[in-house]
């Protein structure tokens, strides 16, 4: 151990001045430390890239070439087009997820008391870990985009509404993201907070219209599964992918995601505050 | 000598399943540029103090000062004063090492250009340069205690919360950090160490406190600690209890510690090892009584306990919540056996 005795003074870091642009400025620059920490450490985690990739691409394989044939798209339009969007928002909801397992999992650790102990934004552990979750999602997206051209997928609605709809999916999925902080906050191990967010999942993304048309389910499932947020947002999207009427879609998604944030964020933080 | 740590009737109650007193009214003050020891057993208090000290936790009741700073209402500051390195190693296992103090030092508002020659300054002063660029989960325990008081040591902090840096380390990365630690206090920096161990708080610490179900029991140099205690420890083992019985009265006639029997052992804490051995064997040998085994050790933290609290201390989970297990093996890690 070559361990030498290290006299010199305190560090002249940055002045910690209270002015309001440079708290907001440091809360940025925290923000996007701890955003690059989680990005690296999805890269590095075999089952993280499982799940964001390779799950997703099984989920369109399944459904285009082993169940699509027995489902009937409403208008007659290709199942594969009736799909993809239904695939993006099931996507990204399961990629939420690891939101909860990743704070679980930092709080687990020990990694969390650390960052409490650091001068360091205190909002910058959960907008760093949405924002990477955001990105990740990003990229979900445009891989999921070519997946989908692979198996046939032809939006014909153009760039500006195609990618309308991708930022429709990226809200909803932040959304989520603190929703599932919370959750991930509230679970006393990672594995707990894996188990706690599925039954949550399911019924979301499959009792939604994002794999078959909500009129071939049960009536007494018809109306929480045309309106739930997965479903209100696959339709939206369909709309602007693929056509069809789209003010109404577009403006019930942006408003369960907008209100869900609302509610989300400040429950996430305050479990944040809170949990000791 | 100004302080540089002070608490003041820390009080902390955790509510929940259980509602567990952690602290229970600590007072403590550490002098700049020394050491000071926290001994207790788990559940003690230890954790909680640390973590009231560095401002993750409120105290209920009582202040705390870090350099003259309120650690509540001063919380911002204080933080960028102080260094800590946990028992949990909290580093990020999907990091590299060099990563990870990077990231230390930019949550640390150091200045971009110098956090990257901060971080190599470290590695090398840890020895893992050449393990710098490799994913953390690839360390072995030392390696990453080690990385994790480099993390703590990014911002240079004049004051260093250590919780017990060594436990679970062998002997030999429990040695090197150690000498790390206190090459460290050579250079001015003030420790507040947590441990276990009666061995690490007399090889690092100057003053000592012990603390037990959130109170502090005891407090002094490890010299008047162990003064109190007797030098050693004279621990006599019997075929069965009857013998134990009768061996009792012999050991406590050594004076001037009362000895204590404890199923087939009967132990007394002497001043004087060799020459209390062999007065102890000669009375034995009169009596008739044949030892089954026959030791001089060292004072362990549970001879603390013992001594000070007439009981041996307990095994408590980490949460801190009690569970008497009267009679229950003492921890064996630690003391020189």
């Amino acid at each position: 151990m070559t361990a030498t005795a290290a006299a010199v003074p305190t560090l002249s870091g940055a002045p910690h001045s209270t002015g309001v642009a440079s708290r907001v400025r440091w809360a940025l620059s925290d923000t996007w430390t701890v955003t690059k920490r989680n990005i690296i450490g999805y890269t590095r985690i075999p089952e993280s890239l499982f799940f964001s990739t390779v799950q997703p691409v099984m989920f369109v394989l399944l459904f285009r070439y082993v169940f699509g044939g027995a489902i009937m798209a409403p208008g007659g339009i290709p199942y594969v087009d009736y799909l993809m969007p239904g695939i993006f928002v099931q996507t990204v909801a399961f990629g939420s997820v690891s939101t909860s397992i990743g704070l679980a999992e930092d709080l687990q650790k020990g990694l969390i008391e650390r960052f409490r102990a650091l001068p360091m934004a205190r909002s910058a552990v959960l907008a760093g870990r949405t924002t990477a979750d955001l990105c990740r999602n990003i990229m979900v997206v445009i891989v999921m985009t070519g997946v989908g051209f692979l198996v046939g997928f032809r939006p014909s609605t153009g760039v500006a509404a195609y990618l309308a709809g991708v930022l429709l999916i990226l809200l909803f999925a932040y959304a989520l993201s603190w929703g599932f902080a919370v959750i991930g906050l509230s679970a006393p191990n990672s594995e707990t907070a894996q188990v706690m967010s599925f039954p949550l999942l399911f019924p979301l993304t499959f009792a939604s219209s994002a794999f078959v048309p909500v009129h071939s389910m049960p009536s007494w499932l018809q109306g929480f599964a045309t309106y739930q947020p997965v479903s209100v947002t696959v339709s939206a999207c369909r709309a602007l992918m693929i056509g069809g009427p789209t003010a109404s879609w577009v403006a019930q998604s942006a408003a369960w995601s907008i209100g869900l944030l609302l509610v989300l964020t400040p429950l996430a933080v305050w479990r944040y505050r809170n949990r000791t | 000598m100004p302080s540089a740590i002070e608490a003041e009737d820390l009080h902390k109650t955790f509510t929940g399943k259980q509602t567990v007193r952690a602290l229970a009214g600590v007072s403590f003050a550490v002098d700049e540029g020394t050491v000071f020891g926290l001994l207790g057993p788990n559940g003690s208090g230890k954790t909680t103090a640390v973590r009231v000290l560095t401002t993750i936790l409120r105290p209920d009741q009582g202040s705390a000062r870090v350099q003259g700073h309120d650690v509540v209402r001063q919380a911002g500051l204080v933080r960028t004063l102080i260094g800590l390195a946990g028992q949990y190693a909290a580093v990020d296992e999907n990091l590299t090492g060099r990563e990870n103090l990077v990231m230390v030092g930019r949550l640390n508002h150091l200045p971009g250009s110098s956090v990257a020659q901060r971080a190599r300054e470290l590695l090398v002063q840890f020895d893992l340069a050449d393990a710098g660029d490799r994913v953390l989960k690839t360390y072995s325990g030392g390696m990453r205690r080690r990385l994790d008081l480099a993390a703590a040591l990014v911002a240079r902090p004049t004051v260093l919360f250590l919780d017990e840096p060594t436990t679970g380390l062998d002997p030999q990365s429990r040695n090197d950090l150690w000498a790390v630690i206190e090459s460290l206090v050579e250079g001015g920096t003030t420790v507040l160490l947590t441990t276990q161990y009666l061995e690490e708080a007399d090889r690092l610490a100057g003053q000592l406190a012990v603390i037990d179900h959130g109170r502090v029991i005891a407090e002094g140099t490890p010299a008047q600690l162990k003064a109190e205690l007797g030098a050693t420890v004279l621990e006599v083992g019997l075929e069965d209890s009857d013998d134990a019985a009768r061996t009792r009265p012999v050991l406590d006639a050594l004076g001037p510690h009362t000895a204590n029997q404890n199923g087939n052992v009967v132990e007394v804490t002497v001043e004087q090892g060799a020459e209390a051995a062999m007065g102890a064997l000669r009375s034995l040998d009169q009596l008739g009584i044949t030892p089954a085994s026959f030791t001089l050790r060292e004072p362990s933290l549970d001879d603390v306990f013992l001594a000070l609290t007439g009981r041996r201390t307990e095994e408590e989970p980490q949460d801190g919540s009690p569970s008497r297990r009267p009679g229950a093996p003492a921890p064996t890690q630690g003391g020189t056996r």
